[in-house]
């Protein structure tokens, strides 16, 4: 079970001040750490005098750790399908599919499909990806904004952003939502083209959704054949907006992408 | 765990959900190995922060507060990959579930040794979470007691670090924190059982540990704590306390103390609500009560003859008796302290001392650590005490 640092709950003993008992002065103290009491001061003697605080903030802690561990009961209701067109994935619990709705659907870009996390990461994505401006731009001064949030630098080109946020942000060298655009750099491992040595990363990334989720069992299919879901993302024209889940992007009438 | 992290950022949501569940599992580990490896998954999790899957976030954030808890490692990771930025995104969430595991995860955060130096100035403060953190503890209609419980201990931790409580202060720390204890004392009033006694301590301890920065002269008058209320309320959680939970009324023994220290107003409203009795009534809970009975008793003293004149003898005179018979060393010197106050200000007080000094020294065996005292404004006591 997880708690404070240490074994025993954090003891904050008060510092006392000597109060030199002939001089009788005010007594307002603040409540230190038990070891570091203020210079010149005693502390109180014997237990501390908060430790009940302590005791207490504890074992309402473990409580709610506990709960949180089990897995939840969630209701269940009568199967539905997702509403957004084109996936037809099923559910039996609102929970799940509100995950996969935010997930799948929530920060979708409209030109490539492509799911975010973040509203962050899809301005990003749309920024770099599919803003030709940006690309002009990008050519006169340094347009890559880190990732991180709450970062503020900007890079001339993707790696050096990337090398920026491995080297000070300590983040993985494949961080999943900063693929570089296929057509700039080198070739990075992407879904189908699985040239690189992470063959087992490029499995799961196939499961990455550029087109809507396929309406086949989830987990098993890792191996669906690229032509496939090319053939079925083909089938709704870029141009059409599917009301609330829609994704954002630029209104644009460029043809999407066709070479994932 | 590269599998994991593979199905955690896939694009399959129930199976990220999954793979959420078992990094969860993992990071109850006692083991810091454990937590350590976790380590590849820990941007996900922060990236994740932004996200709008509520039961998501909160399993995130659960994690991510239990592997801070088991490793410096990861702590030493997860400033630099944005923690308290994406906390602070984060906090903004409207979700209960979400902030009190936001509350969680940051509490552990602070609690890290290395938090004072490191966490707390460059990071915490600098950041916008300080004042999310104090707007979520504004009692009113749209206080969440398990959200304001986490944050309070927060806030604690970070004023008990004493990077920069002035800050805190500007902030509107003081009055939000006093707000908040009326709050409770009418929650408390109402009998009403919504976990908010929860709250009290970790308020009463932050309240405690600002007043002393706010009785700094710099700070000016419009920061420092002055409604009188305060103080009645505290009286209904020491009622309170002593029925319920006597073991916190330290907690609650310590603010009145650090109210009456410096403030002449604070002791005349003792004065004036007729708090004096119910505060002697705490007397016989136990030793270290005792001591912290008297000491605010002190407190009302030292401020001068008008304040000692309404102290005796009323009921003080018998509890003051009673106590001198106790053989604890610290309550019989504290009590002492108080008698000399009184006769400072008030030398008739000495007239009324019904003992003979045999009596007294029978009643209560004088032991040698006790440092001599001697009183010298009454020629009678005078005689009795010296050694």
């Amino acid at each position: 079970m997880v708690l404070a640092p240490g074994t025993s709950p954090e003891v904050f003993a008060p510092a006392r001040s000597t109060g030199s008992l002939l001089r009788g002065g005010p007594r307002g103290e603040g409540i230190g750490k038990a070891d570091q009491p203020p210079a010149g001061q005693k502390t109180g003697s014997g237990p501390s005098l908060l430790q009940d605080g302590d005791v207490q903030r504890h074992l309402y802690l473990q409580d709610v750790l506990t709960q949180v561990a089990q897995a939840p009961e969630r209701p269940r209701v009568p199967a539905f399908a997702c509403r957004v067109a084109g996936c037809c994935q099923v559910f039996d619990a609102l929970d799940d599919y509100e995950h996969h709705y935010h997930t799948l659907h929530g920060n979708v870009c409209s030109f490539c499909k492509r799911a975010f996390p973040s509203g962050h990461l899809l301005d990003a994505h749309i920024l770099e990806w599919h803003d030709s401006l940006f690309q002009i731009l990008s050519q006169r001064q340094d347009m890559y904004q880190c990732l991180v949030e709450g970062c503020t630098e900007k890079f001339k080109t993707s790696k050096d952003r990337k090398d920026h946020m491995v080297r000070l942000h300590l983040y993985p060298t494949d961080f999943q939502f900063d693929k570089p655009k296929k057509n700039k750099g080198p070739a990075t491992p992407r879904a189908g083209t699985s040239t690189s040595e992470e063959a087992l990363r490029d499995d799961r990334e196939q499961l990455e959704g550029e087109a809507m989720e396929v309406c086949s069992e989830p987990v098993a299919s890792s191996a669906t054949p690229m032509g496939e879901r090319r053939t079925y993302s083909r089938r709704i024209p870029s141009t059409i907006c599917f009301g609330q889940g829609a994704s954002r992007g630029f209104k644009s009438t460029k043809k999407r992408n066709k070479q994932y | 765990m590269r599998t994991l992290v593979g199905l955690l950022t896939s694009n399959h949501a129930l199976l990220q959900l999954e793979a959420a569940r078992c990094l969860h599992e993992l990071s109850h580990s006692e083991q810091s190995v454990v937590a350590e490896a976790c380590l590849p998954a820990t941007s996900y999790l922060l990236t994740y922060l932004s996200g709008h899957s509520s039961d998501f976030i909160e399993l995130c954030l659960y994690t991510l507060g239990n592997l801070i808890v088991e490793s410096e490692t990861v702590r030493r990771q997860l400033l630099p990959q944005g923690i308290i930025p994406a906390l602070a995104v984060c906090i903004q969430s409207p979700h209960v579930a979400v902030l009190e595991a936001l509350g969680y995860a940051l509490s552990q955060l602070l609690q890290a040794k290395e938090a004072p130096e490191k966490i707390i100035p460059s990071s915490i403060l600098a950041s916008t979470l300080p004042q999310h953190m104090l707007q979520l503890l504004q009692p009113g209609p749209k206080l969440n007691a398990g959200v304001a419980v986490e944050f309070a201990w927060c806030l604690h931790y970070i004023i008990c670090s004493q990077v920069n409580n002035a800050l805190l202060i500007t902030y509107g720390a003081l009055s939000t924190l006093g707000l908040l204890l009326l709050d409770l004392a009418g929650a408390v009033q109402r009998t009403e059982d919504a976990g908010l006694e929860l709250l009290a301590c970790p308020v009463l301890r932050c309240l405690s540990n600002l007043l002393p920065e706010a009785a700094v002269e710099t700070m000016g008058g419009q920061m420092q704590l002055r409604d009188e209320r305060v103080v009645a309320a505290l009286f209904i959680l020491l009622q309170f306390f002593l029925q319920k939970q006597p073991s916190l009324l330290p907690e609650g023994l310590w603010l009145l103390n650090n109210l009456t220290a410096n403030s002449p107003s604070f002791c005349t409203s003792l004065l004036s609500l007729d708090l004096i009795e119910p505060l002697l009534q705490l007397l016989p809970v136990s030793n270290v009560v005792s001591v912290m009975v008297l000491t605010v008793l002190c407190n009302v003293a030292e401020k001068g003859p008008a304040y000692c004149q309404q102290l005796w003898p009323g009921p003080l005179l018998s509890s003051l008796l009673h106590i001198l018979a106790f053989s604890d060393t610290e309550v019989v010197a504290q009590s002492l302290e108080l008698l000399q106050l009184l006769f400072l200000y008030q030398p008739e007080v000495g007239g009324f001392w019904p003992w003979s000094p045999t009596t007294c020294f029978e009643a209560s065996p004088w032991p040698s650590s006790l440092p001599v005292l001697t009183i010298v404004t009454s020629p009678d006591l005078a005689s009795l005490y010296r050694l």
